[in-house]
């Protein structure tokens, strides 16, 4: 039995005796007998804390992750890989504060009077990404990149009246099925905008008047898009622009909301959040002012107690589900806090110059990776554009087994494209990324090992 | 009527915040007022790559010419900032959260532990299959387990939190519908009026119009106000039980009946899943459609407002609705991932809060099929002995034995001397707890709805018990000041929202 749940059977027979009852069977008396279980649940028997970790060791043992570092056999692999999930540093400071049992344990700031450090801590979060976006506001999260598109494209809807949506190919393939699994429901109308050589062509087509254009920037093969193209497009259809962002990039690029994005999402996971499988990730989502009262999930404010002490405090609440009911445009209840926090104490942990630093090596590890793959016998550039912190190359070989091969060799080598991987309309290539965390010497046995694996 | 146990003026160690150590009144400067330009914590590592230009790396006209301007500050004073911050919050870990619907319950520490292991932390959501079988055995033995404890027969785990779970379920329905009647696909969904307000606002996500049925005199669905709704335009029904005022749905079966009748499905929503853990299942009950809340049933933490994990159980002919992809064992022994034939798609980006869905194994591991029950059992156990004890103090709407949680009303203090349920939140606040639930459910005025949880011991409802009998007793004189042992007084919310300042940089003056 474990020893979370607290009482003796003494203080049990007593409680039992308090409400007249005579076994705890009987505080169920209101379950109709036909629908009670007969018997126990067909699950194993309570394990100790030391079993438990034993065996989820074993599991975590049966993975091969992306824990190499200086090439030492047997510590995992040396990661290349990113599509939307990046092997950064997550420096001690951030792991410890977000670990702390006051921020892990607590619920939603329903009660803002004693949950001063959450709100505040969000407050700054906010304010940080609102600055990385380049916009008036920022919410407390959304689940992830992908939930934060689908939310902006329900704003564009509600804010425009229109049902139309254009999508850039360049948005995540991932991030565009959620698209789709959504407005099944929402009934967005989406359109998918093809790349040119790695840029999208938003050339009208045609259709009705859309809500909003999508675009990734950078996109997801890399490509650093033309933000005033899509503003001109937009502007010409008097759609939103949304522009899914990468917030480390963003330490060196004009931020999306000076080159005209309405809206910025992305995924925050790049600052200060493990690889995780996938999750718990972040969904940053800023907007302009104009905007606010269609912001999804929770909002921080400032403002004061009743003895004029700064407060903060959720705020704009009428716009939410609880209140709003059948008649809100997002139905987010919990939402990332934890994950948001984290990203806080990061971009502190960075701040000004450390963030355009964390950039600056992303990308030079980016090119150097890229000029030395280039190199290689048969491995050419996937499209022309330029790219800043990941780029796709076609290689004379399937990529998915590249990948494969590439792991025996103690890197996971890139994300698969095409047929083997993912988002077919790409053509095979593969997806390589290299962030601050790569060295000269990792590079070099990276391309080596390539050289070898295509021979 | 004799109270058991200990007596209540004694400590309660486990659930009792007065003697937390916060740090007095003054506000925490923002990090913003403790920056000191040209101060920093970052370091990276030693690369040796060539040193190109910012100019070099990006092309002319995209290259911010300034930096974002970021918090300058040293790592000692970064985390003495958000140290001294977590001393002005409250969490279960420092005392008990009674907070209705929510179920704070403890996070045992073991999973905390599991999440920080690297074979799990440190893994690329796309690296192959075989690169990461034990994430996948993981999944599909979290997911077996869930079935078992709904009674259902497939589950995604892809929905990230439990309003995230109620649309993936819903478009299921949607998806169903369309198949089996293409022609004229139903349009309503039937919630009852204590429905949480997610339930409503998923249904106009989904695509459909809401159909709001009355409670009836004993707090549970008027069976006969649904039937005088139903017909062939509706999907399904979307149902807590035991319900949000904490009471079973005594006639689910009836419900059931009725619905499967006009061909609609039943939606579980599982916010209140921990009360029947092991006792019944939704399955057994009639469900078609089971979303679990593994941060509230689970034990997972909660964050402050997340993340969390919702994943979606449903019954055999629905299965090939489920989101893609999900993982799969094969007779080998090995696991992979596949697509259902008619999956409604991704509802998130990778394979859901994976390491949230981590701890929650655990929890299943730690808990055992036996354990699972226990929890429902003592959860409800604390409940009736709360409400018990709380019942000659309040006004209790349906006055009967309740499951994990009930709402008691504050209208009578509000009548004979003013005090309303919020003063009583704010004034427990000051006694050393959290404020249950306040306001909801929506049909009950001047509801406090309040869930003690299994991991508080009996000394420790005792005082909250106590607490909860002073305040009543003393709302004559209620102090209108409350709270007062707080980091700050009571916040200006009207304020926050008139005078808008979503960010430091939009506080006047700045």
């Amino acid at each position: 039995m474990p020893s979370y749940v607290p009482h003796t059977d003494a203080e049990i027979e007593a409680m039992l005796a308090f409400l007249g009852l005579s076994s705890l069977g009987e505080l169920f008396s209101v379950v109709p007998e036909a629908l009670r279980l007969a018997a126990p649940l067909a699950l194993p028997d309570a394990l100790s804390e030391a079993d438990v970790l034993a065996e989820v060791e074993r599991l975590a043992g049966a993975n091969v992750a992306c824990t190499g570092r200086g090439l030492a056999p047997g510590a995992g692999l040396v990661c290349f890989a990113g599509a939307g999930a990046y092997d950064h540093e997550v420096p001690e400071a951030v792991r410890a504060m977000a670990s702390r049992s006051e921020y892990v344990t607590a619920y939603t700031p329903y009660q803002p009077e004693v949950a001063q450090g959450v709100l505040q801590a969000l407050f700054e979060y906010q304010t940080m990404v609102a600055r990385l976006a380049g916009l008036d506001v920022s919410n407390a999260s959304l689940y992830d990149g992908a939930s934060a598109c689908v939310e902006a494209v329900n704003l564009a809807s509600a804010a425009t009246g229109r049902r139309g949506i254009r999508v850039s190919r360049g948005i995540h393939p991932h991030w565009r099925q959620a698209l789709r699994t959504f407005a099944a429901g929402s009934g967005s109308e989406l359109t998918e905008v093809a790349l040119v050589d790695g840029h999208t062509s938003w050339d009208d087509d045609g259709g009705p008047a859309p809500a909003a254009l999508v675009v990734q920037y950078p996109n997801f093969l890399g490509c650093l898009e033309d933000l005033s193209a899509a503003r001109r497009a937009a502007d010409a259809a008097g759609a939103l622009l949304v522009v899914a962002f990468d917030p480390v990039a963003a330490g060196l690029l004009v931020p999306p909301g000076a080159q005209g994005a309405d809206v910025v999402v992305g995924e925050g996971q790049p600052l200060g959040t493990p690889l995780s499988f996938g999750g718990p990730y972040l969904g940053l989502f800023a907007c302009r002012l104009e905007h606010v009262r269609r912001l999804p999930g929770r909002l921080v404010g400032e403002t004061v107690d009743v003895e004029g002490r700064t407060a903060y405090v959720s705020t704009l609440r009428t716009r939410e589900q609880d209140i709003r009911r059948e008649r809100a445009s997002s139905n987010v209840c919990t939402n990332q806090t934890l994950i948001a926090v984290a990203c806080a104490v990061q971009l502190a942990w960075l701040g000004t110059w450390g963030l355009r630093e964390l950039a600056l090596r992303c990308a030079r590890a980016t090119r150097y990776t890229r000029e030395s793959l280039l190199a290689l016998e048969g491995v050419e550039p996937l499209v022309g554009a330029p790219t800043l912190r990941e780029f796709a190359v076609r290689l004379p070989a399937d990529p998915g087994v590249v990948v494969d091969r590439m792991a025996d060799e103690g890197f996971l080598a890139g994300v698969a494209l095409g047929g083997a991987g993912v988002g077919a309309e790409y053509g095979d290539g593969l997806l390589v990324a290299a962030t601050e965390r790569r060295t000269r010497a990792e590079i070099d046995a990276y391309v080596a090992a390539m050289d070898k694996v295509l021979r | 009527m004799t109270e058991p146990g200990p007596s209540p003026s004694r400590p309660a160690p486990g659930g009792l915040a007065a003697s937390a150590p916060l740090v007095g009144r003054r506000p925490e400067p923002t990090v913003f007022e403790l920056s000191s330009p040209g101060r920093r914590g970052w370091s990276f590592r030693s690369s040796d790559l060539p040193e190109w230009d910012a100019a070099e790396l990006v092309p002319p006209g995209q290259l911010a010419e300034e930096p974002v301007p970021l918090p300058e500050l040293s790592e000692r004073d970064l985390v003495a900032h958000h140290t001294r911050l977590t001393h002005r919050q409250y969490s279960v870990d420092v005392g008990a959260y009674p907070l209705g619907s929510c179920t704070m319950k403890y996070n045992p520490k073991l999973a905390d532990a599991v999440a920080a292991l690297p074979g799990l932390a440190s893994v690329h959501p796309m690296a192959p299959a075989q690169l990461t079988q034990g994430w996948l055995e993981l999944l599909v033995e979290l997911g077996l387990a869930l079935e078992e404890v709904t009674g259902m027969e497939a589950v995604t785990l892809q929905p990230p939190a439990g309003a995230a779970g109620e649309l993936t379920g819903l478009l299921i329905m949607r998806a169903h519908h369309a198949a089996e009647r293409p022609d004229r696909p139903p349009t309503k969904v039937v919630i009852p009026d204590s429905a949480h307000g997610t339930n409503p606002a998923s249904v106009t996500l989904a695509g459909y119009s809401v159909v709001t049925v009355p409670s009836d005199d004993r707090g549970c669905v008027d069976v006969a106000a649904l039937r005088a709704v139903l017909d062939d335009d509706v999907a399904g029904i979307m149902l807590t039980n035991p319900n949000t005022l904490g009471l079973f749905e005594e006639d689910i079966a009836e419900i059931a009946h009725v619905v499967h009748d006009v061909g609609g499905l039943l939606y579980y929503d599982g916010a209140n899943l921990n009360a029947i853990l092991g006792v019944t299942r939704p399955g057994d009950m009639g469900f078609d459609i089971v979303h679990l809340n593994l941060h509230k049933t689970f034990a997972v933490p909660h964050g402050g407002g997340g993340p969390g994990a919702g994943p979606v159980a449903v019954t055999e002919r629905l299965a090939r609705y489920l989101p893609g992809p999900v993982p799969v064992g094969a007779a080998d022994g090995s696991y992979h991932w596949t697509t259902p034939s008619r999956s409604i798609g991704r509802v998130h980006g990778w394979h859901g809060n994976a390491l949230a869905l981590a701890r929650a194994y655990t929890y299943v591991l730690a808990s055992g099929g036996d354990g699972l029950r226990r929890v429902a059992e003592a959860a409800v156990l604390n409940a009736n002995w709360l409400r018990q004890r709380l019942r000659d103090h309040y006004d209790v709407p349906f006055d009967r034995p309740c499951m994990h949680e009930f709402v008691v009303s504050a209208a009578g203090l509000r009548r004979r001397h003013g005090v309303k349920a919020i003063d009583v939140a704010k004034r427990l606040l000051d006694e050393g707890f959290h404020a249950p639930t306040v306001a909801f459910p929506l049909i009950i005025e001047e509801a406090l709805m309040i869930e003690p949880t299994e991991t508080e011991s009996p000394q420790t409802l005792a005082a909250l018990g106590e607490a909860l009998v002073r305040i009543a007793a003393e709302a004559p004189t209620e102090d209108p000041g409350a709270p007062r042992n707080t980091p700050v007084g009571r916040v200006d919310e009207v304020r926050a929202a008139r005078r808008l300042i979503p960010t430091y940089d939009a506080r006047p003056g700045v």
